[in-house]
């Protein structure tokens, strides 16, 4: 690949402005499924990102698109500046190594016919110059252990191990081509509460080792907040709100992330007492019928008139710096949230 | 307060090619009227067979070995099918994890609300039509008389869970078993079911089994918690109590495993390897190779579940060791 | 477990897939060297011995399966049978088999317009009845062996295709196909690496099938004499011969047909077999006796 001068501005990743519509039959294009309406993301090096939303928000689409599974049916995505959909042949292949995924279901993402060495040597199959024939063995051991299996695995297929073990291999195999970017698509989420532990570990000895980017994709509010630095939330298609973690949990300007955070359980309410709890009416409207202007509107307990009419611009928060949010009336802290919502 | 059901030592048996495994092992609660009990635990611990085996639902290769299950004093286990198909119901009923393969995709949903009426209280169709719509308006189902022809794959995920818990709840049950009912379903939808448990447990004085993996839900909904491992009942008592104060260290260490606020950047207090296969469990204490406090004698002698205090039981050796540091 | 001698052993330990070999083993040794040791005692014609009933050898040990109407000896011609039967019916299953099979994988991974003309491809050359298409091939061209095997193995690739579609079509969307593409595998490798593993036992198990089915449609078009010519002899061709003397002699048509059964059997005995073998997380089961395997 022609190596693109970096400017150091410029993020990992960018993403601008994704649309994806899926054709669903017996609906015209323009009738079909928004998956994505004008997604906007940025991911620093050695940066940490978790994007959080409900089923059907678009967040495993998204992961599609920068694995180029789906391509965007508009706006851009840039990696380090190169748009990937525009490469062919030994440049996409290179653009290849440097963006990486890992799968939510080690089950089903893993072949049961080959085993674990095979498994995590398959990406050199097709990229057959990043480690020598002569070498493979070697590095599969290495990489198995680098990830905290034996080296005598090897020879095992996937069945033969764990549901944590196996997103280990996964994770390994996402390693062999020594990419910039995991993209890992709710990665624990399959897993037992002490071997998500042990894999959530694993992730970060993993960035401290080798300084790659994380794509956190998760439903789960207490995971990312315990892996990213910020945070990216999705309602149908569109980001609400992003911003330093600690700040978005703390005070939440989107209604949808106030509500969100507030639904999920959580051990501190045993720990502190009961706590005064948002539940929203209704669930989540249809991809396929999504509401006009804010797509939250229809649960919101703050709508007004003219949330149905403009869709409220992505814009920099009422707190701290780097905090946006697409919301007409933001909240300005927690404390408000609840108010409203118990009105 | 009265005892709705009681759970006496009760093993359940699997067949496997290597022959028959234990994997379920003297399991023993108490529940309340009222009161909300979370069987917690990760997957293969057995939590779902103990479910199964109280509602007399274990599939063909799992037997109940032993012990007894006390519904009004009455052991359910001893019952004939007739009388046990009879106490479905009014007695005990279920909900499962997945909503859409548990109604059934070829009736309506009118139709199958109403079928407990029809069975149980040898309600005329009309009569149980009616039942059905107060049900379905009960359980937050918008529009419930317009909707009683719909199918079940015309309704959301929320939406079935909520008809499923219709179902169970039509013939007022003394006891309510939830097997991981929230499961599938999305955070904010999840909140809503729970709080129709809830408002449902003390509306109708009716005992709820909630078999959960989630320790977060098992703090809110619970009244009391047992939390089982490979198996066996490890640690029960009330869940505030046992939550801020485990005396089991596996209870201890999957605590420890929940990302709490302000802790990111620092690592986990994970517990180290995975859960024993059923059929190779270790001597002595089932969870000692995991174990941090584990001792010799942990290898040699099995520490039965013991009282430790007013409601609560541990069973391992060296409770009050893990209680004071 | 790898290499050939645990599957060796795996293979001991089942007594069904074992007496498939072995029958198979000899079914190919009397193709082999059957038409050069017996060429001649088959078309041997003895008008004293005729319609000679089997298991008795008071005229000779090769009327062990008594002789046919001509006075031959039924198992001399049963043994050379096998050579030419097989010339035709394994060639036949195999080209169906690799084409059907090849063409389905592709179709069903690719998805589509491909996929659909494939699938209408198919479609039109099932629904042509076999044996009038192999009829009219055969009166245009000459009925040769060549010429057989190719109309016999066109007339198959359907049930190869349909079966491979379909199983490539549900591999397509598998998470584990997506990992690959992330990878920058193309479809090519895919279907190479991923999809024919998983879809070849199957097919081979259909195959195995089939090879009956192009052994019957053989006798068909030899009883109609534009199969296999006389003085050759197939077993499709004793069975469509002693047809017409089944009430005095059925002995001529009974055992070639419970040849073409007993390879039939084998073969799919043996094909089942080998998919769980070949499959890792299935071959723990053929450790099992099979009273357990059952039940398991």
């Amino acid at each position: 690949m022609a190596d693109p001068v970096t400017a150091p501005a410029e993020p990992l990743l960018r993403v601008e402005g994704v649309t994806k519509t899926f054709r669903v039959p017996g609906r015209s294009r323009r009738g079909g499924l928004r998956a994505l309406d004008g997604v906007d993301l940025t991911l620093g090096r050695g940066e940490t990102l978790g994007l959080v939303g409900e089923s059907g928000c678009g967040k495993s689409t998204l992961a599609r698109v920068l694995m180029l599974l789906e391509r965007p049916d508009g706006g851009t995505v840039r990696t380090a500046g190169v748009d990937p959909f525009a490469l062919r042949g030994k440049e996409l292949l290179a653009w290849r190594r440097r963006i990486q995924m890992v799968f939510q279901d080690p089950y089903a993402s893993l072949n049961p016919r080959l085993t674990a060495a095979q498994l995590i040597g398959e990406p050199w199959l097709t990229h057959r110059d990043i480690v020598p024939p002569e070498r493979r063995a070697a590095r599969v051991r290495e990489l198995l252990e680098l990830v905290g299996l034996r080296a005598s695995d090897a020879d095992r297929y996937p069945q033969e191990f764990s549901g944590g073990q196996r997103q280990r291999i996964g994770i390994a195999r996402a390693l062999a081509l020594g990419p910039d970017v995991l993209i890992c698509d709710e990665p624990v989420s399959a897993l037992d509460l002490s071997v998500q532990a042990q894999v959530l570990n694993l992730l970060a000895d993993l960035q401290a080792e080798l300084g790659v980017s994380y794509l956190f994709i998760s439903h789960d509010l207490s995971v990312v907040r315990h892996v990213a630095e910020r945070v990216a939330v999705m309602y149908l298609g569109r980001v609400v709100e992003s911003g330093p973690v600690d700040e978005v949990f703390a005070a939440p300007a989107h209604p949808y992330t106030a509500a969100l955070l507030s639904a999920a359980p959580s051990l501190d309410a045993v720990r502190e007492g009961s706590r005064e709890r948002i539940v929203l009416k209704g669930e989540v409207p249809s991809p396929l019928d999504p509401p006009s202007g804010c797509r939250f509107r229809t649960r919101c307990w703050q709508a007004e008139p003219r949330c149905a009419d403009v869709v409220p611009p992505f814009e920099p928060a009422p707190g701290g710096p780097g905090h946006r949010v697409a919301c007409h009336l933001p909240l300005s802290d927690r404390a408000q949230a609840t108010e409203h919502a118990l009105q | 307060m009265t005892v709705a059901m009681e759970v006496e030592r009760l093993s359940v048996d699997v067949r496997t090619p290597a022959g028959r495994v234990r994997a379920v092992r003297d399991v023993s609660f108490t529940v309340h009227s009222g009161q909300a009990m979370a069987l917690l635990g990760e997957s293969g611990c057995g939590k779902s067979m103990t479910a199964q085996a109280i509602a007399g639902l274990l599939g063909p290769v799992a037997e109940v070995a032993g012990g007894a299950v006390r519904l009004d004093g009455v052991d359910v286990l001893g019952l004939d099918p007739a009388s046990r198909r009879k106490l479905a119901g009014p007695g005990l009923a279920i909900v499962f994890q997945d909503a859409l393969t548990a109604l059934n995709p070829v009736y309506p949903v009118g139709t199958q609300l109403a079928e407990p009426f029809r069975i149980h209280e040898k309600l005329s169709r009309r009569a149980a039509r009616e039942k059905a719509v107060e049900l379905m308006d009960r359980v937050g189902i918008p529009e419930p008389r317009s909707r009683l022809n719909a199918y079940p794959h015309q309704f959301s995920g929320g939406m079935r869970q909520r008809l499923l818990i219709a179902m169970a709840v039509a013939l007022r049950p003394a006891v309510l078993l939830a097997d991981e009912p929230t499961t599938a379903l999305d955070v904010t939808v999840q909140a809503q079911i729970m709080e129709l448990l809830a408002e449902l447990r003390t509306e109708q004085r009716m005992a709820l089994v909630l078999i959960t993996h989630d320790l977060a839900v098992a703090a809110e909904q619970a009244d009391h918690v047992a939390v089982m491992y490979a198996g066996a009942v490890v640690e029960t008592g009330p869940v505030a109590e046992v939550f801020r104060a485990p005396r089991h260290p596996y209870t201890r260490g999957l605590l420890d495993s929940v990302p709490a606020a302000g802790d990111r950047g620092t690592r986990l207090r994970s517990i180290d390897g995975a859960p024993p296969e059923l059929a190779d469990l270790p001597s002595g204490c089932a969870f000692r190779a995991r174990c941090p406090l584990a001792t010799e004698r942990c290898a040699t002698e099995r520490p039965p579940l013991a009282e430790t205090g007013p409601g609560r039981a541990s069973a391992c050796h060296y409770w009050k060791e893990l209680a004071d540091g | 477990m790898t290499g050939k001698a645990s599957m060796l052993s795996l293979l001991a330990k089942d007594r069904f897939a074992s007496a498939a070999v072995v029958v198979l083993g000899f079914i190919a040794l009397c193709a082999a060297v059957g038409p050069v040791l017996l060429g001649d005692l088959a078309v041997e014609q003895n008008l004293r011995a005729v319609n000679l009933p089997p298991f008795s050898i008071g005229h000779g040990w090769e009327f062990v399966l008594g002789s046919d109407s001509l006075g031959r000896s039924v198992a001399a011609r049963l043994v050379v049978a096998a050579g030419t039967t097989m010339s035709v019916a394994v060639p036949a299953v195999l080209l169906s088999l690799t084409v059907g099979s090849a063409w389905g994988m592709w179709a069903g991974f690719s998805g589509g317009w491909r996929e659909n003309v494939s699938m209408r491809v198919g479609d039109v050359i099932l629904s042509f009845p076999s044996l009038l298409l192999a009829v009219v091939v055969l009166y245009v061209f000459t009925p040769s062996v060549a010429n057989l095997i190719a109309v016999l193995a066109v007339a198959r690739i359907p049930v190869y295709l349909r079966t491979a579609r379909a199983e490539a079509a549900e591999l397509r969307s598998r998470l584990f196909v997506d990992a690959a593409r992330t990878f920058g595998t193309g479809s090519g490798a895919i279907i190479r690496r991923h999809i024919a593993p998983s879809v070849l036992p199957t097919l081979l198990t259909v195959a195995a099938v089939d090879f009956c089915f192009v052994m019957l449609t053989e006798s068909s078009l030899s009883f109609l004499g534009i199969g296999i010519q006389p003085p050759d002899v197939s077993w499709g061709l004793m069975v469509a011969q002693g047809r017409q003397e089944l009430q005095t002699a059925w002995w001529i048509a009974v055992f070639p047909g419970l040849a073409i059964v007993f390879t039939t059997v084998s073969a799919a005995m043996l094909a089942a077999w080998a998919r769980v073998a070949g499959d890792p997380g299935q071959r723990w089961r053929l450790t099992l006796p099979r009273k357990e395997r059952i039940s398991a």
